[in-house]
């Protein structure tokens, strides 16, 4: 065991039974219970004076550590002093029981000796108490109170909303110098996140699409069944897929898996004052970090969307061709049927939005990361949740307009 | 324009939201001159540098480069005094996806019109200089703490800055290495003009180096002291001044020079 603060006595004041290295190796995993337990006596010989007295092994192995709270009749004008003769081992354990034993007094001005108390615990305690404690620190913590807590909500939605609003303003003026033929960017770094969101991204969406595309017409044939009407599935099938579910899971899974990459990058540029760097060579990070990762996912996303809805109707297929037994032919026929040009265009445009969004919830939360690690993995957390929200509400904006403009 | 100072630093006042962390900060550094930020952890040293580099706005007060005001400057006044600064951040702040080589030639590709050999060729100066030569190819992420700040030593000077502000170059540094930095300092002063701005509580650095000094004041909120660190240690009243710089009283002031 060794000590957390090493316990040097003076030789005059040795404790009784204390062995200098304390205990060793072996005794790791001996019972506390063998241990003589930390007790503590306020003895009052004389009036004004009172001893601390203090027995027992006094380690954080040990257990049953009295309250520090000096006899209440102690009167403010006595003096304590401490007698450690009876304690058989001591660590941080007994300096912390002895600070704020320390801060008590203090608090009811008693005076004590801080000289009766051999050197080691008292150069210890000395230290401890060298510097005073800050007072002029920084407001720290918010005041309670559920008012003060829903004004500071308030204004806290407030400034983000102007902060989004700023950083969609800076990407939209960055949009324009790149579509002028200034782009800052590095053309690698472009194709890289286009790799990224892409191709890397392929396989995942894939096989969820395919999934969704199969219980839709799992579900719908269950249905459509009663009605002798099993044809219909594939009208649902592909138009579910192409106007809603393609773009949409494509979004969420984009959201999850590059947006919070999008938050984790670039948040720990910044913790990594990588971001700073960049400012200081007039680099725009906007420019620089955001316009590849926006560009690149508004151009993959809709590819991505066609690959999902061509993946859904797939799952269509199988379920029409294996449990309703449709034909190849006839499951073809009434796909294009149903897909209208409108349904494809409303699918496809709303790729694009949701390629936005997700780049954008996932780059603004991470440029605005706070500077620690744990700021990081808030960030990702919000870019996610913010993203997936905004997809769907998106969505429904989306349905809504779609219906009054009879799309 | 002799006695124009280089950077003049008038009543800075330094906060954050409304928390001040320090007071009518004000210091008028000469060209070729090397300026020192010292004072105890937490008091605002490294924030007085991002006030300097634009990095964060002053609450109050006014700095000065050259007799031009930078924070009245606009846009393109700004980006032309911005340009003659480099900057090395505390952990070397290099962009982690490029390699050494890369981080050090990308603002000579974007700034100057330079063919990639030359640059080429630049980067492999710089990176010699501070004693990297051989890692052009190496990522930040593969190099240690040591390297990855000399690196960023070595991508501040890439544009030939005017003016080199350095976070804490010797924190984290083995004791041969800072005092190569110094030296490089130095010789960066005296052979091409270069003022540098530097952050640090390094005393060996510190006196080794600077030409003029501030010292912060964690209890007081203020500038304690502002001169040569020498003169301050001989002449200083101030208790505050000379604990720092005898560190806690250990050392004899006369030894201490």
């Amino acid at each position: 065991m060794s000590h957390i603060v090493t316990g040097t006595f003076d030789s005059h004041c040795a404790l009784r039974g204390f062995t200098p290295g304390g205990n060793t190796g072996s005794d790791l995993d001996a019972p506390t219970e063998s241990l003589p337990p930390p007790r503590v006596d306020f003895q009052s010989p004389n009036a004004g004076r009172c001893v601390v007295r203090l027995s027992g092994d006094w380690t954080v192995k040990s257990t049953g550590r009295p309250h520090p709270a000096p006899d209440a009749n102690l009167s403010s004008n006595s003096t304590v002093a401490f007698d450690l003769n009876d304690v058989s081992d001591w660590d941080s354990a007994l300096l912390a029981w002895l600070l704020e034993l320390l801060i008590v007094l203090d608090q009811r001005s008693i005076r004590y000796q801080m000289e009766t108390l051999p050197g080691g615990v008292r150069r210890s305690l000395e230290l401890a108490r060298a510097v005073p404690e800050r007072t002029d620190t920084p407001p720290h913590g918010e005041t309670s109170g559920w008012l003060a807590r829903v004004g500071l909500g308030a204004q806290r939605g407030w400034t983000a909303t102007k902060h989004i609003a700023e950083f969609v303003g800076d990407c939209t003026l960055a949009m324009t110098s790149l579509v002028r033929g200034r782009a800052q960017f590095r053309r690698a770094d472009l194709l890289l996140f286009m790799q990224e969101a892409g191709a890397e991204a392929l396989p995942i969406n894939l096989l969820i699409s395919f999934l969704v595309g199969l219980i839709l017409a799992f579900v719908g044939a269950v249905q459509l069944q009663q009605f002798g009407a099993s044809i219909y599935v594939a009208n649902l099938v592909a138009i579910a897929m192409v106007r809603e579910m393609g773009c949409i899971m494509a979004g969420i899974i984009m959201c999850g898996r590059t947006g919070a990459a999008y938050a984790a990058q670039l948040g720990t540029m910044k913790v990594n004052q990588e971001i700073d760097a960049f400012r200081t060579f007039l680099f725009n990070p906007i420019d620089f970090l955001v316009m590849p990762r926006m560009l690149a996912l508004f151009l993959m996303m809709p590819i991505l969307t066609l690959f999902a809805n061509l993946a859904g109707i797939a799952g269509g297929v199988l379920i029409g061709i294996g449990m309703l037994d449709l034909t190849w032919l006839e499951y073809w026929h009434q796909t294009v049927h149903a897909l209208t040009f409108k349904h494809c265009a409303a699918g496809f445009m709303k790729s694009f939005v949701f390629g936005l969004i997700v780049a954008i919830s996932g780059c603004y939360n991470g440029m605005r990361c706070p500077n620690n690690a744990a700021g990081v993995g808030q960030a990702t957390t919000t870019a996610v949740v913010a993203g997936i929200t905004s997809i769907v509400i998106a969505d429904a904006v989306f349905a809504v307009l779609f219906n009054i403009f009879k799309f | 324009m002799a006695d124009q100072p280089h950077i003049e630093l008038k009543n800075v006042d330094l906060a954050y939201g409304d928390f001040v962390v320090m007071r009518d900060v004000s210091a008028r550094v000469a060209r070729g001159q090397v300026f020192v930020i010292m004072g105890g952890s937490g008091c605002g040293k490294s924030t007085l540098l991002w006030n300097m580099i634009g990095l964060q706005t002053p609450a109050k007060g006014d700095i000065l480069y050259d007799g031009k005001s930078f924070l009245q400057a606009d846009d393109a006044e700004r980006e032309s005094m911005e340009r003659k600064f480099g900057v090395l951040f505390q952990g070397g702040g290099l962009w982690s996806s490029m390699t050494l080589a890369e981080n050090i030639s990308l603002p000579l590709q974007e700034h100057t019109q330079l063919a990639d050999d030359e640059i080429r060729r630049i980067v492999r100066l710089k990176l010699a200089l501070v004693g990297l030569k051989g890692f052009e190819d190496f990522y930040p992420s593969e190099v240690s703490g040591g390297m990855m700040k000399r690196a960023g030593l070595a991508r501040a000077m890439a544009l030939d800055p005017e003016i080199l502000f350095f976070d804490e170059p010797s924190a984290g540094l083995d004791p041969i290495t800072s005092r190569r930095l110094d030296e490089l300092i130095l010789s960066l002063r005296d052979n091409l003009g270069t003022t540098v701005v530097m952050v640090t509580h390094e005393l060996d650095s510190i006196f080794a180096v600077a030409d003029q000094a501030i010292f912060l004041d964690n209890a007081s909120r203020t500038v304690k002291a502002t001169g040569n660190p020498r003169d301050l240690l001989r002449d200083t009243k101030d208790p505050a001044v000379r604990e720092f710089l005898t560190r806690g009283g250990q050392k004899e002031p006369a030894k201490a020079i």
